[in-house]
């Protein structure tokens, strides 16, 4: 793709054609300028305080050093929370891509009323978790939700009650925050089926390929840059997820159910340990670096002749 | 556009189909499963969701908690329900979505077509800005306000949410911009066109399905906001989800959970019907560009 | 035609509310919690008591977590050089907020009023810094109550226990009933809750030297290991469904009889009223068995802050209106909790509150008035949240009563580092 900056230079001795040049620039500087100060002024700014003795407010008077990573690392919630992000984040990354695929390959069939299914699969996005999240939980109380039912449908024996053990609670977490986000990334996978060229599989229809080999061999793997566009938004959702574990379990059964932004937030407003929590927030952006950063190379870097 | 994948379909047999029916309507009924018992719910009378079967219909059908939740529930001290919040909120959304989606056109705009050395490296940082957990801005970002006199304004809020909204606009308009061609700006460019002509004669009128793609991302996630709102607003622009959130969560008062589900519903209603009324276009603005990457 | 004219005086009184009635700088922004059903509707008349008096009230309420929220917002606002002029706070968290120097002075009122006379001393530990007033306290809620369906209680012997032995009676004549004995609700702060009074039920010196004065010995000795076996004990009571259960879903299942008693606040009454129930008749209030004669408490004050001299007129009428005696009451006998002044009578109250307000009297002035740390007022938040964080990985079976004894020494000196 030929750039505009590998056409002729302009003269440079005309001011007007110099405006030009500068224009571009100056439309784009505000946004950058803004960016610059609100997103990487205010990182750096958390990591002063994740090194400051901070409590309440901001306090740069005391100095701690890693006093604040070893304490995180030595807290027992902080190590629940990596844990379960990384259940979580597997398994909601994983489950989302599988069955926005699905969903996208399923309603690629000429389906009748896909306009009626689509704005269902959509909408849970479209929702805060203030409230659905009260939904979800009651639905997965075994008292008042699903086994209550099932139990007076007269299934006597159905029993479903992860949200209330410790070790299972964090999947119920993922089964709801697979209902807000799949249907997002069905959308994805859709607009990424129907951009396919046609021609390349009608030659492979008349080479005689099955329905099914044509999905293995040449459409999904057609898909990959879609994966990595839902991995991208998959994942940072899930490293943010905060509103959702609130809402269900506020992190219980006891601390099971603790993720890193729910500490952060805990930390740094509820238990008044600003440096803790910077400390936490921190580590948080390395992580979401690390996920993003080789992204980011790979697509930027290979685009570029 | 004609569904290329979908010529493969024609091939299925009956059976298939019948299965492919049946997932599809599967999964529908756990996408609506929580929407259901929110509606099923909030017609019910308080007694009824005590006794507890919360799937059942209601015995009793009642509007009763939606009359509440939309104008006599008690938001704080005052029993004004859901209503007066909708314009805070309105006037907070429309002008933060304007901005952040025509400062990201015009980004987008530069860095594809406009493009300078180290372009990259600027569309990354900003890309980056998208991953950033706001609680860890909210400190700064209010001494911010304070110093120029925005905080506990509408204009305040506007101005948080268009910064933050910067970095995704950004991204869609850019990955969009990069498939259009870019012969045909330069062509207009040797006829003398500037580089607002360029964009608002040639970029804008194809503009269509990535800005509604770009809107209703930035509208959901701006309605739907709760930190900065209840952080950065003044008594006079509370925006609806902070009464919303006012309305279900009391500390120790009676909790009335029909009127929760009835709030709950109405204060979505907006994004909702932006999400079907757009649905469309909306796979067909990811399509034109917006999943490339 | 007559429609028209309603429509139009509604959009004419939409204008007219916002005008300044009095003078324009008499208002008071104020920043709280209490934001939906009763809570709010107690603390409007305030509001309208301070309109009579030509003081504007500009609400700025933020719900949440427990007051989380609002503070979340209140350091914006503070950081911002924008704070409200006064701000729902508890315990610790008026302390830390003084300590920043944001805080007023409401020594005029308070010196013309005589507040250290008539508000328990144990309040004035947290309204009071550095010998100043700074915060004007609403009420006083009791934490170590438990609530007894009268049926349920009748069907197992009719006697409200006074001792634990006789509680764990109870409670095994209602599971023998086929009730679940005990409501409860599986939140950290719930479960906290039951940790004050249990505690408090060991000795009231042995609550003063662990929970408020954190030490080391007492928080890790065998006497709290005990305490962890009597949490033990009650959560073999709680039905299997109760990690995070709300509480007031919990009063519910007292209410119908379902389960036996719950162990909460007397803000639970409000519940038990408004299904229609009588104190006495239906159900029975008692302070935790071995437990009476101390409080624990809890106290919604109002937080004043720096203001310029402007606004400070409308701030020191809200803090006399909140301390004036009618007030108390009448916010009091809706909220459930018992006014914060000890002299305001106690004639609009119910059985319940009656015996709230004797109650309270009576240990303030036996020295048995103690901070509740559920409540935060026995220690900061983040030496409070750390003794959430054992107790309720104790109470849901993660670790048993010796090592949650250990855990808490632990975490308790690790908060306070």
């Amino acid at each position: 793709m030929a750039d505009i900056t590998t056409t002729a230079p302009r003269a440079v001795t005309n001011p007007r054609a110099t405006l030009q040049d500068l224009l571009p620039k100056l439309v784009l500087a505000p946004s950058f300028a803004v960016i610059l100060i609100f997103v990487y002024g205010f990182i750096i700014f958390t990591a002063f305080l994740s090194f400051s003795g901070s409590k309440l407010l901001p306090d740069f008077s005391t100095w701690v050093g890693f006093g604040n990573y070893v304490r995180l690392f030595n807290h027992p919630n902080w190590i629940t929370a990596l844990k379960n992000l990384a259940i979580f984040s597997v398994l909601y990354i994983v489950v989302c891509s599988f069955i926005g695929l699905a969903l996208a390959i399923f309603l690629d069939q000429k389906i009748r009323g896909e306009g009626f299914l689509r704005p269902i699969y959509l909408y849970p996005m479209a929702l805060s978790f203030i409230v659905t999240g009260v939904a979800w939980k009651w639905f997965l109380d075994p008292g008042i939700g699903l086994e209550h039912v099932m139990q007076s449908w007269g299934w006597e024996s159905f029993s479903f009650r992860w949200i209330k053990e410790g070790q299972m609670a964090i999947y119920t977490i993922v089964i709801a925050a697979v209902w807000q986000s799949s249907g997002f990334v069905m959308a994805m996978f859709l607009a990424g089926l129907r951009g396919v060229d046609n021609e390349i599989i009608k030659a492979a229809q008349i080479d005689g390929a099955s329905t099914l080999t044509i999905y293995r061999r040449i459409i999904i793997p057609l898909m990959r840059p879609v994966f990595l566009s839902a991995f991208v938004v998959l994942a940072h959702l899930a490293i943010k997820s905060y509103d959702l574990v609130v809402a269900m379990t506020d992190g219980g059964p006891g601390t099971a159910t603790w993720t890193p932004a729910l500490f952060m937030q805990k930390f740094t407003f509820g238990r008044n340990e600003m440096g803790m929590g910077a400390a936490s927030a921190i580590i948080m952006m390395m992580m979401i670096f690390t996920i993003i950063v080789p992204y980011l190379y790979s697509e930027l870097g290979g685009k570029k002749k | 556009m004609s569904a290329a994948s979908q010529d493969v379909a024609t091939r299925n047999s009956i059976f298939a189909r019948a299965i492919i029916y049946v997932v599809l309507i599967l999964f529908a009924i756990y996408y609506l499963l929580p929407l259901y018992v929110m509606v099923v719910n909030s017609l019910k009378p308080l007694d009824e969701i005590r006794q507890g079967n919360m799937l059942a219909l209601p015995q009793q059908w009642t509007i009763a908690p939606w009359l509440s939740a939309w104008s006599t529930a008690q938001i704080g001290v005052q029993p004004v329900g859901l209503k007066p919040y909708f314009i805070n909120s309105m006037l907070m959304v429309v002008p933060a979505v304007a901005i952040s989606t025509m400062l990201g056109a015009l980004n987008g705009y530069v860095l594809t077509k406009w493009r300078f050395k180290g372009d990259s490296i600027v569309f990354g940082m900003m890309l980056l800005a998208c991953f950033i957990p706001f609680q860890i801005v909210l400190i700064p970002s209010a001494r911010i306000l304070g110093l120029t006199g925005l905080a506990g304004t509408i204009t305040g809020l506007v101005l948080i949410h268009a910064i933050y909204g910067l970095g995704f606009t950004t991204l869609f308009f850019r990955n969009y911009y990069e498939a259009f061609p870019t012969e045909l700006i330069r062509a207009a460019q040797i006829d003398g066109a500037s580089f607002f002509q360029i964009f608002r004669r040639i970029l804008l009128p194809s503009s269509g399905p990535i800005i509604v793609v770009t809107v209703i991302w930035q509208f959901t996630n701006i309605w739907n906001d709760f930190l900065f709102g209840s952080s950065f607003s003044g008594f006079n622009s509370i925006p609806l989800t902070v009464a919303l959130n006012n309305l279900v969560n009391s500390s120790t008062g009676v909790k009335e959970y029909n009127v929760h589900f009835a709030g709950a519903i109405l204060a979505a209603l907006p994004t909702l019907i932006v999400y079907i009324v757009s649905g469309r276009y909306f796979v067909r603005g990811l399509m034109a560009g917006a999943v490339k990457g | 035609m007559r429609k028209f004219l309603m429509s139009t005086a509604a959009v004419a009184a939409l204008f007219a509310a916002p005008m300044p009635m009095a003078h324009a700088e008499d208002s008071v922004e104020v920043l709280h919690w209490w934001t939906s059903g009763g809570e709010a509707a107690a603390l409007d008349v305030l509001k309208k008591n301070l309109e009579s008096q030509g003081v504007t009230w500009k609400d700025m309420p933020v719900a949440g977590g427990g007051g989380e929220a609002a503070m979340t917002a209140l350091r914006a606002r503070v950081t911002a050089g924008d704070p409200p002029t006064a701000v729902q706070a508890l315990g610790f968290d008026i302390t830390d907020w003084a300590n920043q120097g944001v805080v007023g002075d409401l020594g005029e009122v308070a010196d013309k009023e005589g507040w250290d006379k008539v508000v328990p001393a144990a309040l004035q530990n947290f309204a009071k810094h550095d010998g100043k007033w700074i915060a004007a306290p609403v009420n006083v809620h009791s934490t170590n109550w438990v609530w007894i369906s009268k049926k349920a209680l009748d069907a197992a012997g009719g006697k409200a226990p006074e001792t634990w032995d006789e509680l764990v009676a109870v409670l095994d004549k209602m599971q023998a009933n086929g009730i679940t004995p005990l409501g409860h609700g599986g939140q950290a702060w719930q479960d906290a809750t039951i940790f004050d009074a249990v505690v408090l039920s060991l000795g009231t010196d042995f609550y003063k030297s662990s929970m408020i004065d954190l030490d080391p010995a007492a928080l890790g000795g065998d006497k709290m290991v005990e305490a962890f076996d009597r949490m033990a004990k009650l959560k073999s009571y709680v039905d299997k469904d109760f990690s995070g259960r709300d509480w007031n879903l919990a009063s519910a299942m007292v209410i119908e009889g379902k389960a036996g008693m719950q162990m909460m606040g007397d803000w639970a009454k409000g519940e038990f009223l408004k299904a229609g129930q009588k104190p006495g008749t239906d159900f029975v209030c008692i302070r935790f068995p071995g437990t009476q004669g101390a409080v624990t408490f809890n106290s919604d004050m109002f937080m004043m802050f720096k203001v310029g001299d402007d606004k400070k007129k409308a701030q020191m009428q809200m803090a006399a209106d909140i301390e004036d005696p009618a007030f108390q009451s009448s916010f009091n006998v809706v909220k459930g909790s018992v006014p914060a002044r000890t002299d305001v009578p106690d004639t609009a109250f119910d059985d319940c509150g009656k015996k709230g307000i004797k109650d309270l009297a009576e240990a303030s002035t036996g020295g048995k008035l103690f901070g509740s740390m559920a409540h935060g007022y026995a220690a900061p938040a983040a030496v409070k949240n750390a003794l959430y964080d054992v107790v309720t990985r104790h109470f849901n079976g993660e670790i048993d009563s010796k090592a949650a004894a250990k855990a808490l020494v632990e975490a308790v000196a690790a908060a306070k580092g």
